[in-house]
């Protein structure tokens, strides 16, 4: 037990006491958090919209002047021929054009249904869907009687968990499942590879240690490092964002422990197989990528096919994702935290025994 | 110590790249960078990350059970984007909705059938879970539709928009994310061997003090440089080349470009990933902080700030401009340009002038902090 407090207290003055390190621990989180917020967003707005109307009568004028007051889009550019209209299109002057045909207000003015087509940037094709709604909501209201009241049924929509489909409210719980892997696998993987690379790792395997209370000590400053970051993350987005919390800490922190030591197993599983710190930190890496883009942060494990599905089970980002939205947006009681908790508890010993395996190995 | 600046010798910069290019060759972490990962991310790229919404899975509560309510909940049952399953009460669906085994739920409520009969449109309910807001506004509206076309069908009070709008996508007309995500995937693999790897080198050459010995040789400031950079050069667009081939091999994507404008596209990309490399590693001297930094100003900015996942006009304005540093922002329109739509140099080239004069910035700063540096 002495044994392993000193090597807890020997790693946490090594995470601490190097002022790069540091930095490292709070300047990257920090940037993160404030370009994710800002930058990741699914709204399109102040695109350039151009216009080829062959019609030019009341209501294509019309039409025109409700797309340039809508507030997603900036400026409307004026095509003259669709030799101008490719040529825009191409360069990416605008990501969507508006073709009026020459029949369109008559059909209008006669209640004859009438279209609008609209060319879009393929390229952007994202955007361009949604730029593509946009207009579309703007153009039904076009020669709409205005007498003829809605009394009638339809569609109720209403948003549980999040009603206004807040964006933020979707990115800032799973930035911490995101900003906690990269801290928890690379300075995990970094700690043990410097040692290696100067060579004190040898010592500490010669020393009267034992290789799960080396293990142990390596896992504290991860694990510090980890909570350290989702609570700064917790703090923003509850308090700076707004994002609610209605969740229970109680359930919260215990699983996200949970989550750091799976972390951790993988970032031992790295470095045990790599030589320098270079490769521990390409390595680690390289681990990274498919973590985020396999948890269901970046697009829905629903969308991928599904023999990559069965893949992301082995994912411990994939786990603690649905927890930490859960716990932030929607209450979610015990049960359903263990559900995830479990398998994630599984990675983390799986992994940890592995690598446990892997340094014995290579003592002998 | 003092070294010429500009200088070149043929024989020694060729045993200088040679010597580069035998530890690109031996060292695994290169292979790790410039095969393993750009094979990783397209293959992430390719099939994990589709923002494609296939069938989501929702939750049917029929609270009616006559005739018009039973094809209804038929005509969501035979959609193509709706997985559904049946539920007898809103109640019992509540915890689905909370562990997110389903992402919708949609009540036909008990005073359908009567509605229809009396040929008024009925109200039909759709909950979300909010918590996923793109697949909840995506259930939303295709909820909407499948009642809207049934009503129609029906004959019951839903009016057609007197106007209505027929969108053509032109270049990727079947609206496949991955034609936009591939080249911008070839985007990050560039940024990760010009500036990460090249940071990565050269300050381990620094903290080991290989660089200091080198400097005592009759080695030029030029020459040096040229060697730290041609080999990774060469690196980086044979991996490109890669990508390209399965891009267009396997992925499936249009090449309506040529392979000159690729290549010009590339190389010009290359000059300040290689730049930027280069100026954080001798600047920083250690390769955990040159890694760091790398992640922070180079690879963060290529996948965030770039437009390959995010539209730029959508950004506040003092992001979208830090986006006009970023050199990434130049190099992924025209990549999409030269796979979907041609060579449309108007587009290129401007961007090709820039990225340049970027690559040129950063080799004059990394020039003048290599020199201060050996005083």
């Amino acid at each position: 037990m002495r044994r392993l407090l000193a090597m807890i207290v020997k790693e946490s003055w090594a995470l601490l006491r190097d002022p790069k390190a540091r930095i490292v621990l709070i300047m990257p989180p920090l940037l993160q958090l404030f370009i994710f917020t800002f930058a990741t967003t699914l709204d399109v707005r102040n695109v350039d919209i151009g216009v080829l109307d062959r019609s030019s009568g009341v209501h294509s004028s019309e039409l025109v002047s409700q797309i340039a007051g809508s507030p997603n889009f900036r400026h409307i550019i004026r095509l003259e021929s669709s030799a101008d209209l490719k040529r825009a299109i191409d360069r990416q002057e605008v990501i969507a054009a508006l073709v009026i045909e020459q029949d369109f207000d008559r059909d209008v003015a006669a209640h004859r249904p009438a279209t609008v087509g609209i060319v879009l940037d393929g390229r952007r094709s994202n955007a361009a869907q949604i730029v593509a709604g946009y207009i579309g909501r703007v153009t039904a209201g076009i020669g709409a009687d205005p007498t003829i009241e809605d009394t009638e049924g339809g569609t109720i929509v209403t948003n549980w968990f999040n009603p206004s489909l807040d964006y933020i409210w979707f990115t800032l719980p799973s930035l911490i499942a995101i900003v906690v892997s990269v801290a928890g696998l690379s300075i995990t993987s970094q700690s043990v590879a410097r040692e290696r690379e100067l060579g004190t790792f040898d010592q500490l395997l010669v020393s009267p240690m034992r290789i799960h209370e080396i293990l142990i000590g390596k896992m504290v400053p991860p694990l510090l490092a980890g909570l350290f970051n989702a609570t700064l993350y917790l703090i923003v987005a509850t308090l700076v964002f707004g994002v609610p919390f209605t969740g229970s800490l109680f359930l919260l922190y215990p699983a996200l422990i949970i989550y750091i030591i799976a972390l951790i197993g993988v970032g031992m599983l790295v470095s045990s197989i790599s030589q320098t710190q270079q490769q521990a930190f390409l390595g680690s890496f390289l681990a990274t990528v498919p973590l985020i883009l396999l948890s269901g942060y970046a697009s829905p494990i629903d969308n991928m096919p599904g023999w990559l599905q069965v893949v992301t089970y082995a994912n411990p980002a994939r786990y603690f994702l649905i927890i930490v939205q859960g716990q932030f947006l929607k209450a979610m009681p015990m049960g359903a935290v263990f559900d995830q908790l479990w398998p994630l508890a599984l990675i983390a010993i799986v992994t940890l025994s592995a690598s446990a395996w892997l340094f014995r190995a290579r003592m002998e | 110590m003092t070294m010429p600046a500009i200088r070149f010798d043929r024989r020694r910069l060729t045993a200088l790249m040679a010597k580069e290019a035998a530890q690109i060759v031996r060292d695994p972490s290169t292979f790790l960078i410039a095969l393993v990962f750009p094979l990783v991310l397209l293959f992430l790229f390719g099939y994990a990350v589709s923002l494609d919404t296939s069938r989501t899975r929702i939750a049917l509560v029929l609270e009616d059970s006559s005739a018009p309510a039973l094809a209804l909940s038929q005509s969501f049952i035979n959609s193509p984007y709706f997985d559904v399953t049946v539920a007898r009460s809103v109640r019992d669906v509540r915890s689905k909705m909370v562990d997110g085994s389903v992402r919708a739920m949609i009540v036909i409520p008990q005073d359908f059938g009567r509605m229809a009969k009396l040929g008024r449109l009925p109200n039909i309910q759709v909950a979300t879970d909010g918590s996923q807001p793109n697949t909840a506004s995506f259930a939303a509206a295709y909820a909407d539709g499948v009642f809207q076309s049934w009503a129609a069908a029906e004959g019951l009070g839903a009016r057609a928009p007197a106007v209505t709008t027929s969108p053509r996508f032109w270049y990727n007309p079947a609206l496949r994310s991955r034609f936009f995500l591939i080249p911008g995937s070839i985007a990050i693999v560039m940024t990760m061997i010009g500036t990460l790897l090249t940071a990565l080198v050269v300050a381990r050459e620094w903290e080991r003090g290989t660089m200091e010995a080198l400097m005592a040789t009759p080695v030029s400031m030029a020459e040096f440089i040229v060697s730290k950079v041609i080999p990774y050069f060469i690196l980086a667009l044979a991996s490109m080349a890669l990508c390209t081939a399965i891009a267009v091999g396997p992925f499936g994507l249009p090449f309506r470009g040529s392979v000159l404008a690729l290549l010009a596209i590339s190389a010009a990309f290359l000059m300040p990933a290689l730049g930027l490399g280069l100026f954080i590693s001798s600047a920083t001297k250690n390769q955990f902080v040159a890694s760091q930094i790398a992640l922070l100003a180079a690879f963060l900015p290529t996948f965030l700030l770039s437009g390959f996942l995010f539209e730029i006009s959508s950004m506040p304005r003092w992001i979208q401009l830090i986006t006009y540093a970023v050199p990434a922002r130049y190099l992924i329109p025209s990549l999409q340009t030269v796979f979907l739509v041609g060579d449309i140099w108007p587009l290129i080239l401007p961007n090709i002038a820039i990225m340049l004069a970027f690559g040129l910035g950063f080799f004059l700063l990394s020039f003048r902090v290599t020199r201060r540096s050996l005083d």
